[in-house]
């Protein structure tokens, strides 16, 4: 990977960052394991969806919700061994372009919560030479948290869709999101507006 | 197969053709997001789609991303359609069991039904085999579309079956109802 430059972070420390910029209910999609436990634990808000499966899927749902709703900056939260299950999908997004799409890739080359096992990109790919090779132009590694904050600053305005890749240590994640995939689905639609409560 | 071609050619007049009907049956309904992976016997209903202004139509890399898409925008407000082949849905097992059926969403899907009546390839027609098994093992409503005069009814009120109750389903398209897609093509 080229990312001697970047220094690892944490993953949980990130995302926190994250929800603490969103102002305007920003939606966010938290892929699999990890990285949705870390959304959780970041705090629930009604805009957070959280994946209890179909790894690799973050940016797909992402892309419908941001399909869905131009005028409304969706995130989508996603751990490297995910993406490398559904590289296809960076092409899709760039072919699409939705400027109101936000893509962070939590990159620690391991898949920590099967056991640490190293990923098969873990020592020869770099995840934003791939993003930036299937068309995501605005791809850049964060070098720290300030300058993780700032990417997402830019992606906030920017008229194409992004993509940030943050190094994270193999830390487990904070919290354990609760496993009950229709309250999160119908509490998720009331966040974005397009249904009200019972 | 005769009839299959007359209803391509028809394209071109009126709207009674298979796809014909498909594309206003999702029009009807207000399905305006429609990724596919493609297959030879889709070609026109693909080719329309893409045509009307009304439909966002793109492909994707695999069906499960498609799954993810319109699942996104279902959740988004916006209704979806997914285009796919027999083997392509052979690779959803895992998206309808993590995504599609525990989270309740709406998942309409249209298989163009290959590896049977005429198939040629002998993988075809196996991995044909293990779609209704899969179906069926989830509980999953899926319907398989023969006739022209029943392609409207079937495909109209399992759309709205699936909004108002939630629940996915799978409308396969016969290559009774199309011509499918035989060795001398």
């Amino acid at each position: 990977m080229n990312t001697g430059n970047t220094k690892v972070m944490n993953r949980f420390d990130v995302t926190s960052r994250l929800i603490a910029k969103l102002k305007h209910e920003e939606a966010v999609i938290g892929g699999i394991g990890n990285t949705n436990f870390d959304l959780w634990a970041a705090g629930h808000r009604p805009q957070n969806f959280y994946m209890l499966g179909s790894m690799g899927l973050a940016f797909p749902i992402a892309l419908g919700v941001a399909l869905a709703q131009p005028d409304r900056r969706v995130f989508a939260l996603e751990g490297d061994g995910s993406l490398l299950m559904q590289l296809g999908a960076l092409s899709t997004i760039a072919t699409l372009k939705p400027k109101n799409l936000i893509m962070i890739v939590m990159d620690n080359g391991i898949y920590q919560i099967t056991g640490a096992q190293p990923t098969p990109a873990a020592s020869v790919a770099d995840i934003v030479a791939i993003a930036a090779g299937s068309g995501l132009a605005n791809s850049a590694w964060a070098a720290d948290e300030e300058d993780f904050e700032r990417l997402v600053d830019a992606a906030m305005s920017a008229a194409e869709p992004s993509l940030i890749a943050v190094r994270i240590d193999d830390k487990p994640g904070v919290g354990t999101t609760r496993r009950d995939p229709v309250q999160i689905r119908e509490r998720f639609m009331h966040g974005l507006g397009v249904r009200e409560p019972l | 197969m005769a009839i299959a071609e007359q209803q391509t050619q028809g394209q071109a007049s009126g709207d009674q053709s298979w796809h014909g009907i498909v594309l206003q049956t999702l029009k009807r309904n207000e399905i305006s997001l429609i990724p596919y992976v493609p297959d030879r016997v889709l070609t026109p209903l693909i080719k329309n789609l893409h045509a009307d202004p009304f439909f966002t139509t793109f492909a994707t890399a695999r069906e499960e991303e498609a799954v993810g898409i319109v699942s996104g925008a279902w959740m988004g407000g916006r209704r979806g359609a997914v285009l796919m082949q027999t083997s392509g849905f052979a690779t959803l097992a895992n998206v309808l069991a993590s995504l599609a059926v525990p989270y309740q969403i709406p998942l309409i899907m249209f298989v163009s039904e290959r590896g049977t009546l005429g198939e040629f390839n002998y993988g075809q027609s196996l991995v044909c085999r293990t779609m209704r098994p899969v179906l069926d093992s989830l509980a999953l409503e899926h319907h398989t579309i023969t006739r022209l005069d029943e392609l409207e009814f079937i495909a109209d009120r399992s759309i709205k079956q699936a909004v108002t109750t939630q629940a996915p389903v799978a409308l396969i398209l016969n290559p009774l109802l199309t011509g499918g897609k035989v060795f001398d093509k």
